[in-house]
């Protein structure tokens, strides 16, 4: 401590001479004081809270034992809803003080919550994402739609979690033709917010990724705390692709999830909510067979009118020639589903329909003379039962 | 690490786009039929996609020297 007297004189000379003013010693006592001190975070009951028309906010926080001083100034004060009540518990965030004017020991409140509702954690929580607010990370218009097939999915979390079973096993049976690229981190205790900030700007390395999921499943508050760390909500705004937050269980929304492009009640969902189902897929796909060849099909019928009428029959037969085969086609757009039968067929076996289409399979079914028809690798021949043992 | 294979999503949007040009009434009809039959081989393998394909499951690494590797796990 520089300039004034020492406190720590042995002796202090009783002399007018080396005597302190007050102003000395209450000057000295508050930078102390204050440098003795860190922020602290004081849980209290409030008495005789004072709320002063310039905006600030005296009251005394006590305890059992011990009572201190506190003021809240209006600065401080203006983002609460109002002054807590007499008799309420709370935590508040001060910074342990002298008031010269007075030589008394008090906090300046920097924050001041309700312990019923969370207290420090809750603090912690809306303070940053007010900052998140202010840089905008939390507008809607930020969100970007996902893509919808992704071939390649990132996903931020622990290897021993069940969060990764649980996405692994989702893609695996709506759309596992992807690739799922896990980058292993802590998820909770000390490091983990390093480690998945780190993660996170790994992920904008990584080639070719069109989605990152990032998340774990369900625990404790301080188990998922680290996804309400500020740092981590702006390495999940800072992804160059869309992302899916995937925290806990359905009740946990944490800031992660606030800044995220989607978020996912949980990593199951997540997953569900990055690839399309495959059963889906497979209708999209017949609709598309099914267009197409009624549209070839309009199509073929469309020249032959337009050829018949101008009479030139040579092109004609070609157009019916076409449209016979584009009749083949649609037979195999539309069943391609059966494509085994087909493969079956060019190994030697054939199959015989009845004049109704009716695939016929057993002897019974065979009375002599009876027309049918046989089914080859490469088309139909017309047929004849010749009644009796082969 | 390229993607040169093809995509669902690129079989899909090709699909469309033949079928939207097959409903085209002024289609001239071998070009239609070209379309047909390159519409059924990416049908084909469209489907083969969703039927065939297996989960592929990486982790992936930092070197100390920066460089990034992805290597297989077993979901």
């Amino acid at each position: 401590m520089s300039g004034g007297p020492s406190l720590f004189d042995a002796a202090p000379p009783a002399s007018s001479e080396g005597a302190w003013s007050v102003a000395d010693v209450t000057r000295q006592a508050r930078r102390l004081v204050e440098a003795g001190f860190t922020r602290l975070w004081v849980q209290g009951e409030v008495s005789g809270i004072k709320a002063y028309r310039s905006g600030h906010w005296y009251f005394t926080l006590r305890d059992a034992q011990a009572q201190v001083r506190c003021v809240m100034w209006r600065t401080d004060n203006q983002r609460l809803p109002g002054p807590p009540d007499d008799g309420a518990q709370v935590f508040v965030e001060a910074r342990p003080t002298v008031w010269e004017e007075r030589g008394e020991f008090r906090l300046t409140v920097k924050e001041l919550l309700p312990t019923a509702a969370g207290g420090p954690w809750q603090l912690q929580f809306e303070r940053a994402k007010a900052a998140l607010q202010k840089d905008g990370l939390l507008d809607a218009a930020r969100k970007r739609p996902l893509p919808p097939f992704p071939e390649r999915i990132a996903f931020v979390t622990s290897l021993d979690g069940a969060a990764f079973r649980d996405v692994a096993s989702v893609l695996e049976r709506r759309w596992p033709g992807v690739e799922l690229w896990v980058v292993p981190t802590r998820v909770q205790g000390d490091g983990a917010e390093r480690e998945i900030c780190w993660a996170l700007t790994l992920v904008n390395r990584l080639p070719d990724v069109d989605v990152v999921i990032v998340g774990r499943g369900g625990g404790s508050r301080e188990d998922l705390w680290v996804f309400n760390s500020e740092r981590v909500a702006r390495a999940v705004a800072a992804l160059r692709v869309p992302s899916v937050s995937a925290v806990g269980h359905e009740t946990d929304v944490t800031l992660t999830d606030l800044v995220a492009d989607v978020r996912a009640a949980t990593p199951s969902a997540a997953a569900e909510a990055v690839v399309p189902d495959r059963s889906e897929a497979r209708d999209r796909l017949q609709a598309v067979a099914r267009r197409m060849a009624r549209g070839l099909a309009g199509r073929a019928s469309l020249g032959r009118e337009r050829l018949e009428r101008t009479g030139d029959r040579l092109q004609a037969a070609v157009v019916a020639q076409m449209e016979r085969r584009a009749a083949r086609l649609e037979r195999l757009g539309l069943q391609l589903d059966a494509l085994s039968p087909l493969r079956v067929l060019g190994r030697g076996y054939a199959v015989a329909r009845d004049a109704d289409n009716r695939i016929l399979k057993r002897v019974a079914q065979f009375p002599p003379g009876l027309r049918f028809r046989l089914t080859v690798s490469d088309g139909d021949v017309g047929a004849r039962a010749g009644g009796g043992d082969a | 690490m390229s993607r040169s294979k093809p995509s669902f999503r690129t079989e899909l949007d090709r699909l469309e786009a033949i079928v939207r040009e097959l409903e085209d009434a002024d289609l001239d009809l071998d070009r239609a039929l070209e379309l047909f039959q390159e519409g059924v081989t990416r049908l084909k393998t469209a489907r083969s996609m969703l039927q065939d394909s297996e989960l592929t499951v990486k982790r992936v690494l930092e070197a100390a020297d920066g460089t990034i590797r992805a290597s297989d796990v077993d979901a």
